[in-house]
């Protein structure tokens, strides 16, 4: 009886776990043009299936992060007034290195690596 | 000739049997007896529900490329589009509104004490269901709110310590909010929580039929009128169902749902993002649980707070009820109380804050 239901149940569980979809892993992205973005200013990029926050600092000082918020999942924000990263799911705020500073996040921002190569801006996951 | 064919269809049916109930369903008359309205309000927007959404299913097509303009067209171009889907929604909020009111007046006046356990136990399941669409329609017409409210709420389902993660994999269709979440949901709108939903509403009602309306406790049984449900207490019940009606019409008239813009899966979680009301009292309550709490991760706590809760108050007549088969109705009232203020503070802060 038991195993008869069991029989039943276990196809139909495994059914509606999706399969894995295995995406090649995505190390680098060209982000965009060095003159698209404006210094104290952030965009969102595609970062594999993923979406990641590209902040032009300044002139010179690029950062990148997975835009994920660690929280619950929200897709974080660059705010130019505070010169920090917000979330407006739950108002977490990171600062320019990604920490916490305040709200509900419990861990840091995942940061990527910036290169400038000419005028291309390339993203990349840290080794 | 009438009189032919009834006894045609009695031979056939027993009608007389229906009937004979019919003619001995009463509803006591007391103080507090406007509260039995509730459940009847409650069903009479399910039903409402059945009309609209399978008239909303004639042109709604479920997939991330057509939703959004698909609700838009439905809005715009389908005549009494507009209508049609602002009683959809509307009507969900109210049902919400009123099934909780419904299950605190059944607390108030103490009617899960015995034989009612069931009763009780079958109302918990239909409110979680009906939350389970209230949750999953929000994501149908996958606009940015929706979409990032999804995300939030199956994160905080995969925070569930053990089987979390699996939980929000089955739902999600994958790691993230997507594609196969939409297909997913609209699955469970419109296919498993309807019929899961309309099998139960029959149970609960079948045993409301069984044990009667229960008299609160304070109420001596000698001083209580008993009105014929059939068909006296039933008109009253359809004007009360027209005043919805009308509540309803209005609403959608003079505030037609609003659409917003279309997912953007890379764009920023937009300001001002909130779940529907009737989440935002735990919206606003992992907002306010710091990110650590001693050792554990405050999202965790949260979470684990909410099913303690959820699952203590399912079990309401286990704790509710003395040896004697009584209510404890200090204890119960209390507790419902502070319940229904922690929910009313909590709505609002979520809201204006
Ligand atoms: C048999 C029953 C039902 C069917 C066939 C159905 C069908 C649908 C369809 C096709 C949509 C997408 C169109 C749209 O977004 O406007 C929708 C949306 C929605 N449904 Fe239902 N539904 C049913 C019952 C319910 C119930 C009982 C509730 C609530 C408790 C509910 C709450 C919602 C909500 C909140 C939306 C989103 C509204 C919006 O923003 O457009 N539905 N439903
Ligand atoms: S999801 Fe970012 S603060 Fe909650």
């Amino acid at each position: 009886m038991l195993a008869s239901i069991a029989s039943f149940l276990y196809p139909v569980l495994k059914f509606l776990n999706p399969p894995l979809i295995t995406e090649a892993a995505v190390n680098e992205v060209v982000a965009g043009k060095v003159q698209d973005l404006k210094p104290n200013s952030g965009k969102i990029i595609k970062f594999g299936n993923k979406p990641a926050l590209l902040v032009r600092v300044s002139d010179t000082e690029w950062k990148a992060f997975s835009a994920v918020c660690t929280h619950l999942n929200c897709t974080v924000q660059y705010r130019d007034s505070t010169e920090q990263i917000w979330c407006a799911c739950h108002n977490g705020t990171y600062d320019l290195n990604g920490k916490v500073v305040s709200g509900p996040p419990p861990n840091p921002l995942t940061e990527y690596a910036v290169n400038v190569r000419g005028d291309e801006v390339i993203i990349s996951r840290r080794a | 000739m009438t009189a032919k064919a009834i006894q045609w269809l009695d031979d056939r049916l027993g009608l007389s049997a229906i009937r004979e109930l019919m003619d001995h369903k009463t509803v006591p008359v007391h103080s507090a007896t406007r509260w039995y309205y509730f459940g009847g309000i409650t069903l009479f927007l399910f039903g409402i529900q059945m009309v609209t959404g399978i008239l909303l299913l004639f042109y709604y097509r479920p997939t991330v490329a057509e939703g959004f303009d698909s609700v838009r067209f439905i809005m715009t171009r389908v005549e009494f589009g507009w209508l049609i889907r602002s009683i959809h929604s509307w009507s969900a909020n109210l049902l919400i509104f009123v099934a909780f009111v419904h299950m605190f007046s059944v607390v108030l006046t103490h009617a899960y004490r015995p034989p009612r356990e069931l009763t009780w136990a079958s109302g918990i399941v239909l409110l979680g269901l009906m939350l389970g669409f209230g949750f999953s329609g929000y994501l149908l017409p996958w606009n940015q709110i929706s979409y990032f409210a999804t995300k939030v709420g199956t994160d905080v389902a995969a925070g569930t310590p053990g089987i979390g993660p699996s939980i929000a994999r089955i739902l999600r269709g994958g790691e993230d909010v997507g594609a196969p979440t939409l297909t997913r949901f609209f699955a469970l709108h419109v296919m498993v929580l309807p019929l899961i939903t309309v099998g139960l509403i029959a149970f609960h009602i079948l045993l409301v039929q069984k044990n009667g309306m229960s008299t609160p406790p304070w109420i001596a049984a000698s001083r209580v009128r008993h009105l014929k449900f059939f068909p006296n207490f039933l008109l009253r019940e359809v004007m009360v169902w027209y005043g919805a009606l009308a509540v309803l019409g209005v609403l959608a008239a003079i505030f037609p749902w609003e659409l917003g813009e279309k997912a953007d899966p890379f764009a920023s979680a937009p300001k001002g993002i909130r779940p529907e009301w009737y989440f935002l009292a735990q919206f606003y309550t992992l907002k306010l649980i710091p990110s650590h709490v001693w050792i554990f991760e405050g999202e965790l706590l949260g979470v684990a707070g909410f099913g303690v809760l959820a699952v203590g108050w399912a079990l309401l007549p286990v704790w509710g009820v003395n040896r004697a088969g009584e209510a404890r109705t200090r204890l119960v009232t209390g507790v419902a109380i502070v319940l229904i203020a922690y929910l009313a503070a909590f709505t609002l802060l979520g809201y204006i804050k």
